[in-house]
């Protein structure tokens, strides 16, 4: 039903799984060593599948967050907002067991669209499919009571993710042991360090294998030891079919871990392929944007040299 | 029809999925409300105590009623509008003190302000405590009929879930309610009959003139919080005059009735805005 509403909505057909594999054989401008992805057993099935989605967000003139301003601006018909898009006719398909790195700039709309994935966001326009347990990886305490230990905020965050009591209760041992924290379990996590706290994130996110794994920028922040083990276990995920979705500035973890990525630019997709290819492109694009910035910072000062001049001798002359 | 029955289904699916972190959330609350605190729980049992000793030193020295067991009396107006005070105080932070956990993952928002009205409650059930107490040293007798208070509690407690899903959503967009609802609380305990009794304005009630007794009978119909606190008192203390005033059936009526609908005006209001609540948090 939901479906069918859909369709008559976006009546452009979404791109099937082999049009997606087509774009991004077509996007690699020279033949590159092909990495064999782990094949899954399962013939494979889209788990997240967005068609067309755009995200608006209404930026007020001012923020109008009290009820005086509210009423003040709604009798003089003043409430007009801007529009923004921070995500414009998006679409992609991800299908199980694949791993996708988001590249591009601060405010790309990178953080919109795994919002749109998990849920928080619904789109302005466009649908968005998710099928199955999304695990986002949630710095510790962020959320929480800092003045909880660390062992309650370990439940709090599993319940938080769905688990019950009794799962993580079954759990626990094996969530300390992996971020390696056990003598400092009933220290309140506000005295907690961020790596301490990305440690224990990751340990609860990854314990079970949820479906759909997404993790935003939280690993810089643990030491290079922990650093190699969570990418030992995102391996370990991969190879059993769960999806990941990896958010990063950091151009060896994402070259390491993902085979597919994609390239966001104010709010659009620039290039989505194979991750080389596109992170190519958008060193590439970084790399022209610097010369530009220098050649117009270089225009710039010629042009107030010359006005300089023009005034010296301009002085000059009435002398 | 059918898309609803299943809609609903999902609904239910997905609280009792959350359940668990509401239990968790409860026990947080209770367990944080106290911690660092020499007497700890006792504090649920001592606070609405000495506060009604207090009253009760002071209005038995300025106004002194006919009200017979008046310390009594205080108390069980006292303890349930201060539960209506604070978990509709606490409820309407619910939603932004969690934006960082709700900027990151997806949770049903409902489940924090559930979460915070309900750890209010457990701590509204400690200070029945303190009501035990009062009652034994005022040598009340106690009946079954005691028991059927678990009525008006539960009513209040419909009642406030929907007032706490109100002001949370309506907090997220105007953050003035925060400051404003402590003075309409305050008007609102001084509409409520605490400390003071309706009786002695039954009489004699002329439309539209502004006086006592038709300020009454305005609280009479239209302040919820009369109709649970009355039924309260009907149901701990003995049936005397001063509790007559309205029949304890309409009582339970007109409190079921108010209960349901600021349940439905707060779930209406949460969700009509929750999808809009990530862009103000």
């Amino acid at each position: 039903m939901e479906e069918r509403m859909q369709e008559t909505i976006n009546p452009v057909e979404e791109p099937t799984p082999e049009q997606i594999e087509e774009q991004i054989e077509e996007a690699a401008p020279e033949p590159v060593e092909e990495q064999t992805p782990p094949t899954p057993a399962k013939p494979p099935e889209a788990v997240i599948r967005i068609k067309h989605a755009s995200v608006r967000f209404n930026i007020a003139g001012e923020k109008v967050d009290n009820l005086k301003e509210y009423f003040v601006k709604l009798v003089k018909r003043e409430l007009r907002f801007k529009e923004f898009y921070a995500l414009k006719d998006f679409s992609i398909v991800i299908m199980k067991g694949e791993s996708w790195a988001l590249i591009g700039p601060n405010g790309a709309g990178k953080s919109t669209l795994l919002k749109l994935i998990c849920g928080i966001l619904t789109p302005y326009r466009g649908s968005v499919e998710v099928k199955g347990e999304i695990a986002p990886l949630i710095e510790l305490g962020a959320g929480f009571d800092p003045n909880l230990t660390a062992k309650e905020n370990i439940f709090i965050n599993g319940a938080v993710l769905g688990h019950s009591r009794k799962f993580m209760r079954e759990q626990y041992e094996k969530i300390v042991e992996f971020a390696e924290l056990e003598d400092f379990m009933d220290l309140p996590i506000k005295n907690y360090s961020s790596g301490m706290r990305a440690r224990l994130g990751f340990a609860v996110a990854t314990v079970v294998e949820p479906d759909i794994l997404i993790i935003d920028e939280v690993l810089a922040v643990g030491d290079a030891a922990f650093q190699r083990k969570c990418r030992d276990r995102i391996r370990e995920l991969q190879a059993k079919g769960v999806t990941l979705i990896f958010v990063s500035h950091a151009k060896a973890p994402v070259l390491e871990l993902c085979e597919h990525a994609v390239w966001l630019d104010h709010g659009e997709m620039k290039k989505i392929g194979s991750t080389k290819h596109v992170y190519w492109a958008y060193e590439q694009d970084l790399v022209k944007k610097r010369k530009e910035k220098q050649r117009r910072l270089r225009l710039q000062q010629q042009q107030q040299q010359q006005q300089q001049q023009e005034q010296q001798e301009q002085m000059e002359k009435k002398q | 029809m059918k898309k609803y029955w299943k809609l609903t289904k999902e609904r239910f699916r997905k609280f009792f999925r959350y359940w668990d972190l509401l239990v968790l959330l409860v026990q947080r609350d209770v367990k944080m409300k106290y911690r660092r605190s020499f007497l700890g729980y006792l504090w649920s049992i001592l606070t609405p105590l000495l506060s009604m000793t207090v009253m009760a030193i002071v209005f038995t020295q300025m106004f002194r009623r006919n009200i017979s067991n008046y310390p009594l009396y205080l108390i069980c107006g006292n303890i349930l509008f201060s539960f209506m005070r604070e978990s509709s105080t606490q409820a309407m932070h619910s939603v932004i003190d969690n934006a960082a956990l709700l900027k990151k993952t997806y949770v049903p928002k409902y489940i924090f302000t559930l979460s915070k009205v309900t750890s209010c409650m457990v701590n509204f059930l400690l200070s029945l405590g303190a009501l035990l107490i009062v009652m034994i040293a005022t040598h009340q007798e106690f009946r079954w009929m005691n028991l059927l208070i678990v009525v008006p509690i539960f009513e209040l407690y419909v009642f406030c879930i929907g007032l706490g899903l109100l002001l949370a959503a309506a907090t997220v967009f105007f953050r003035d309610i925060k400051n404003i609802w402590s003075v309409i609380t305050l008007a609102w305990m001084y509409l409520t009959p605490i400390f003071y009794s309706l009786q002695n304005f039954n009489e004699s009630t002329k439309p539209g003139v502004v006086s006592m007794s038709n300020l009454a009978l305005f609280i009479r119909r239209f302040n919820p919080m009369y109709m649970y606190i009355q039924q309260f008192r009907y149901f701990i203390m003995q049936y005397t005059a001063e509790l007559v005033e309205t029949p304890c059936g309409i009582l339970i009526w007109r409190g079921a009735v108010y209960a349901v609908v600021m349940l439905l005006i707060g779930t209406f209001t949460f969700r009509m805005t929750k999808n809009r609540f990530i862009l103000y948090i």
